[in-house]
């Protein structure tokens, strides 16, 4: 039966390497959550419309929730849980915690992800620049001004080194 | 022998700009919301919803779904023999349809399956057959005579009719130089927390235990309706909250899912997982009902406000839920925010096939503030007065009694308006802006926890369990749930304050029924002044232990020790100065595990007079007063208003995190600007036609403005370091802020939220013809 059928679907996940046999209609966000078994990624609607879920693929800002696992053959998936070094987190999720641009979390990975996408292009990026590449992902909780301040926070003067 | 840095001084953590303690779980992915937990043989479980608005079920057929391979439980409203809802006066829901379905949405029966295709299989060969009921989905259809009832026992479709007069209104528009009547109208919206609902069920057939892990705000209610709903004996039930991804009162009681959830598990002997669409999110909704709102205001010349009365009908949906509490809450928060000295209000609860209402951000105070301030500035403006002055001819004493028995011991509405009138840059702007641009003002109040709780049982508001062991770590037992509005973390810094100790020490476990204490939950806004004060009475037993340990250590008096938070020393000798641990050593001596525990019980003068029906509601320890001011630009062409600056002042009595406070306030009136600019559930036959987030519109980071915050700190004697609420209050402000600023902006009268962009086009629209017949152009 065709439904049965599974693919090999090899690609890189948070810098692993992975080989998994999935079925062929998984959705990127469910092959994460469930077959690679990390949670960090949420899902907060139906399909495309709150980036809660957004990851980086080959470095660009995508909503996992509707992208196929089978199409990311050879490419390198990066989700939030790959952002802190040895336990340490990177400067961006800090600044995200020390500046209140999380309140219940839930949009956060998702934010964290655009954002991080961004200040890799741009690291000096303008407020037009910040609010424009974070304009898809939804929260509820902040008034999104504490986000802006928690990106912000990172730029210039605020190296992206942590001691 | 250890050697104390001698200016070693105790943690001042009130005032502390904290970053949340679960902060770092939730920048880091690792933070587990209920749909993230462990879902190994857990089966998956789906509603069957109802296709119809109002019916009685004449037939349900679920045989040949239980017959389907994969299905191990098909449930109806047969498996549960008792209603639920959060008032015990209303409780006429059943975690599965009876007989007959309210609205579009309404859960018939339910499946357990090994997995979602299963499962959807299964719900297609559920068979349901009805007769059809005419349905209403407008308070007027519900209401009009003959209309068939919703419920059999509530007749002409009303939850609740109250009639409420406080002095005299007639006589005070009398008295009045300038009386107006004028008519809103406030459109149905929901919380849309970014979580979607989901649950975790767990049944122990074995042991006949079920541990049930969901999104809840208010884990009790839920523990209490399960007893009731799957009659089993309350102590063999467990309730766990894992992390919470907003609720805004959406889940402050129990609903139909949860129930569902313990009953397939139940049925099926095993482990069931609910994740619900954000589509069926949408239809369990308990959002804030469409309101239609008649208000009379009376004014002296000098703007003193000399009588209202209000008219507020209520559509609330389905089933009875908080509504007529909702419908209480309107009338009861006309007081303690202006002095006013006759108030009248008569409330309409009315039933209709849509999704029930509920508690939303603001309970019950948002449409009817919207329609009172917008009132104000308006009539303020007919005779003259700048909208600042004519507040300030109404304001309360510092410490206040109003006609309705609410009492408060601080007010910082005037330093509110002083500081956003100068802030905003008001004198300077109002009806001085270029022409399409505008700014108006909005002020607000809301209780700091309700003063009697919905299930009175004589216990105390809160209670709090501290555990210090061997380890020198402090464990902090609540039952509070933190939602994301950092509960757990103002409990630490209130616990860090009283012991001056290191916030290291110190864990927060919460929401555990097996673990710890009861607590009412996240709603009204009663954490941090109920909770908050629980722990400040247990950490002061606590640090009692430590001082009366440290004076048997110096063989001195108790009031000779001094508490240095991570040391303890004899009054002004640093030479004798012990570490926290050493102290620590002596006091488990002949005692062991230290644990104590807090209360707070809400005075007797702050649950109202008990005088009227409803006297309770509104009744609080304090309240937290806000202003806003709104700058707007309207495209004349498409309507669109684009709000440019918003500045507010919040009085919340005293800020224990000023950083968390602040996101409270600028998160409260975003969600506020986005009710008067976008937000809006619409239905066609009962059909939710915007279940979700690309049609059910609210801003995006593009669309919202920077927000102004000013923290008024006037202190209040009831809240634990002069703490009260700071998430709800500030939020109705800025409706009428928005609307007044489109007045100003293009001076066109709004009475109708959202303004959006064709609202706005029609209303200037007849404000041009208008002004054309009048030969004004």
């Amino acid at each position: 039966m065709a439904n049965n059928s599974k693919t090999i679907l090899k690609l890189t996940v948070n810098g692993e390497a992975r080989e998994d046999l999935v079925p062929p209609n998984i959705l990127l966000i469910d092959y994460l959550r469930e077959v690679v078994t990390i949670t960090g990624t949420k899902s907060g609607c139906d399909g495309g419309e709150c980036g809660a879920c957004t990851i980086l693929i080959n470095g660009n800002p995508t909503l996992s929730c509707i992208s196929l696992a089978v199409s990311q053959s050879g490419k390198n998936i990066e989700t939030i849980e790959s952002l802190a070094t040895n336990g340490r987190l990177s400067i961006l999720q800090q600044m995200f915690h020390e500046k209140l641009g999380t309140q219940c979390g839930f949009c956060t990975p998702g934010m964290i992800m655009a954002s991080e996408a961004l200040l890799r292009k741009n690291d000096n990026p303008t407020d037009d620049e910040i609010t424009k590449a974070l304009e898809g992902n939804l929260c509820r909780c902040t008034g999104y001004v504490k986000i802006l301040e928690s990106v912000k926070a990172v730029i210039g003067d605020n190296a992206r080194v942590r001691v | 022998m250890t050697k104390l840095n001698s200016e070693l001084k105790p943690n001042k953590a009130v005032g502390d700009r904290l970053p949340l303690i679960d902060g770092i779980e939730k920048v880091s992915g690792k933070a587990d919301y209920t749909a993230d937990l462990d879902p190994r043989g857990a089966l998956v479980g789906l509603i069957l919803r109802s296709p119809y608005a109002h019916a009685d079920i004449t037939k349900l057929d679920i045989s040949e779904a239980l017959a389907l391979p994969g299905v191990a439980a098909v449930i109806t409203g047969d498996d549960c023999c008792a209603p639920f809802g959060i008032l015990p006066i209303s409780e006429n829901e059943f975690p599965l349809v009876k007989d007959k379905v309210r609205y579009r949405g309404d859960a018939v029966a339910a499946v357990a399956a090994v997995d979602m295709r299963t499962a959807k299989k299964a719900l297609d060969l559920i068979k349901l057959e009805v007769n059809e009921l005419p349905a209403y989905f407008t308070a007027e259809e519900a209401m009009a005579a003959n209309a068939t009832l919703i419920h059999d026992d509530r007749t002409g479709n009303f939850e609740r009719k109250i009639s409420d007069e406080f002095g005299n209104a007639e006589k005070g528009f009398a008295q009045a130089d300038l009386v107006r009547e004028e008519s809103y109208h406030c459109n149905e919206v929901t919380h849309a927390h970014m979580e979607p609902h989901a649950a975790l069920a767990e049944y122990d057939v074995e042991r006949d235990r079920l541990t049930l892990q969901s999104v809840t705000q208010v884990p009790y209610y839920v523990h209490l309706m399960l007893t009731q709903c799957m009659s089993m004996d309350s102590s063999k039930i467990r309730v766990i909250k894992p992390f919470v991804g907003g609720g805004f009162g959406a889940r402050t009681e129990t609903l139909n899912f949860e129930i569902i959830a313990c009953l397939l598990a139940r049925a099926a002997g095993a482990k069931v997982r609910m994740k619900l669409t954000r589509e069926e999110t949408f239809l369990t909704h308990r959002g804030r009902q469409e309101t239609t709102i008649k208000l009379k205001m009376g004014l002296s010349k000098a703007g003193k406000i000399l009588a209202c009365h209000a008219t507020v009908i209520q559509r609330g949906g389905a089933y009875g839920g908080y509504g007529t509490i909702t419908s209480l809450y309107s009338g009861a928060l006309l007081h303690a925010i202006y002095d006013i000295p006759n108030i009248k209000y008569d409330g309409f609860r009315v039933y209709s096939n849509t999704p029930a209402c509920g508690a939303m951000r603001g309970h019950g105070t948002v449409n009817i503030r919207f329609a009172f301030e917008s009132l104000l500035n308006s009539m303020a403006e007919d005779i003259g007065l700048d909208a600042f002055e004519v507040r300030r001819e109404n304001l309360l004493p510092d410490k206040f009694e109003t006609l309705n028995g609410l009492k408060a011991l601080s007010y910082g509405l005037p330093e509110c308006l002083d500081w956003v009138e100068k802030a905003s840059g008001w004198n300077k702007k109002y009806k001085k802006l270029p022409k399409n641009k505008g700014i108006g003002i909005g002020c607000s109040h809301f209780v700091s926890g309700a003063g009697k709780t919905v299930h009175w049982t004589g216990e105390p508001a809160a209670t709090i369990i501290i555990k210090l062991d061997f380890d020198g770590g402090i464990t902090v037992f609540t039952g509070a749930a933190d939602i994301g509005q950092g509960s757990s973390t103002i409990v630490t810094q209130l616990v860090a304050e009283v012991l001056g100790c290191d916030y290291g020490r110190i864990r927060v476990i919460a929401n555990d029924s097996a673990i710890t204490p009861k607590d009412n939950g996240s709603y009204s806004s009663r954490v941090t002044v109920m909770v908050g004060n629980a722990t400040v009475d247990a950490a002061n037993k606590l640090k009692d232990i430590l001082l009366e340990a440290a004076a048997g250590k110096f063989q001195c008096a108790v009031a000779d020790v001094e508490c240095l938070g991570e040391a303890y020393q004899m009054k002004d000798r640093p030479d004798t100065a012990l570490p926290f641990q050493n102290i620590l050593d002596v006091a488990l001596i002949g005692s062991g595990t230290i644990s104590v525990k807090g209360t707070y019980f809400v005075p007797r003068e702050y649950q109202g007079t008990g005088k009227h029906r409803g006297a309770a509601v509104g009744s609080s320890p304090g309240y937290s007063y806000g202003v806003s001011a709104a700058e707007v630009t309207v495209d004349e062409d498409t309507g669109m208003i684009t709000v440019d600056n918003i500045w507010v002042a919040h009085d919340c009595g005293r800020a224990i995190n000023p950083l968390s406070v602040e996101g409270q306030i600028q998160g409260g009136v975003w969600m506020g600007m986005a009710q008067a600019l976008s937000e809006e559930t619409r239905y066609h036959d009962g059909l939710h036609l915007n279940p979700n987030f690309i049609d059910y519109r609210f801003p995006t980071i593009v669309e919202s403005p920077h927000i102004e915050i000013k923290i008024i700190e006037p202190g209040d004697a009831n809240g634990p370091y002069g703490a009260k609420e700071a998430s709800e209050g500030a939020l109705s402000s800025i409706v009428a802020a928005i609307a007044s600023a489109v007045k100003d902006a293009t001076g066109v009268e709004i009475t109708e939220t959202p303004i959006t962009p064709d609202r706005l086009l029609d209303a200037m629209d007849k404000q041009a013809r208008k002004l054309h017949k009048q030969g004004k152009r």
